[in-house]
């Protein structure tokens, strides 16, 4: 069960951290489309690339190296979402990670959406 | 074999549920009921600019405040992941939701009964992003209870919208608040292709 079960302290006062978007160069969003529960996974070229160096993106990578979604992503290299995004969007255009499962879009057809929508339930049901 | 960014594994999935609702009402609580994991904590940044009219102006660390956000994760199938992403309800989150509500199946918008006028913003947003959801009512030791009916009227909701009661700790009714706002979600989606196939 969770530990903590708190819906306080949403609003959490960072003063004193670097600037987050210092690590993207202030870019703000991402090149790649990402949402929160995009699955991202490493590919041979991530796995194989010395990340020395680099900490932040080698975490980032690492944390890919089992199938895992942006929000997760987040947590684990404990840098706000939209950092996350543009670096994993980045990391995405040069290869070295890649998206691993489709989601929703505002594109997604009725007939995808439906499929969708219904699977979940069939899963939720069985749970 | 190569997928690329745009070409995942075809059937593999994700999908999400958000899970609305005022200050302490039990967002997370509900989330860490059924999630595999315990709740992790992801965080977005509320500059000046994001927070929009209701700005923090009046709070000292207005550049570098952010919104903390739990979420928690069931696996359903080998090859479909639901995420639930419990989010804070105040308006001046909204800029936050645009993002998090887009691909979502719905939401749920937990409600106190005590502290009903906290649920309207999520009310109001939801129903102009046309996003289905479900109200639920979290039955706390010793609340009040209140008919499923009256709150529906409190929050002016449509007829159809389901109004259920739940105790947010509890894992088999986090699930059926989980399985009624996917059904509703699935009712609304298939009368869409009933009218579309009608007109």
């Amino acid at each position: 069960m969770a530990p903590h079960h708190h819906d306080e302290d949403e609003l959490v006062p960072t003063a004193g951290i670097v600037r987050p978007y210092a690590l993207t160069s202030g870019r703000t969003r991402s090149s790649v489309d990402l949402p929160v529960e995009a699955i991202i996974e490493q590919t041979d070229s991530g796995r194989e690339r010395d990340w020395n160096g680099q900490s932040q993106l080698g975490t980032i990578v690492a944390a890919c190296a089992s199938r895992t979604s942006v929000a997760e992503i987040s947590a684990a290299a404990k840098l706000p979402l939209g950092v996350v995004r543009v670096l994993l969007g980045d990391l995405v255009e040069q290869g070295h990670v890649r998206i691993a499962a489709t989601t929703l879009t505002d594109a997604s057809s009725r007939d995808v959406r439906q499929d969708l929508i219904e699977r979940t339930l069939r899963g939720l049901r069985a749970i | 074999m190569d997928f690329g960014p745009s070409s995942p594994p075809s059937g593999a999935a994700s999908t999400k549920i958000v899970v609305a609702g005022g200050f302490g009402v039990g967002k997370t609580t509900l989330v860490g009921a059924v999630s595999e994991i315990v709740p992790l904590r992801t965080e977005a940044l509320v500059t000046n600019e994001s927070a929009g009219v209701d700005n923090l102006s009046n709070t000292p660390m207005k550049s570098t405040t952010t919104v903390a956000m739990d979420f928690g994760r069931i696996t359903l199938a080998d090859d479909l992941v639901l995420y639930l992403f419990g989010t804070p309800g105040q308006k001046r989150f909204w800029f936050m939701w645009d993002d998090i509500i887009k691909g979502a199946i719905g939401a749920v918008i937990i409600v106190d009964t005590q502290r009903l006028d906290e649920a309207f913003a999520a009310v109001d947003y939801f129903e102009a992003k046309q996003l289905p959801f479900i109200v639920a009512i979290n039955e706390f030791d010793g609340a009040q209870r209140f008919p499923a009916e009256d709150v529906r009227e409190a929050l002016a909701l449509p007829v159809d919208t389901p109004v259920i009661a739940i105790d947010a700790r509890d894992r088999n009714s986090a699930k059926a608040a989980l399985i009624r706002v996917t059904e509703y979600a699935l009712e609304r989606v298939t009368s869409q292709s009933t009218s579309a196939a009608r007109y």
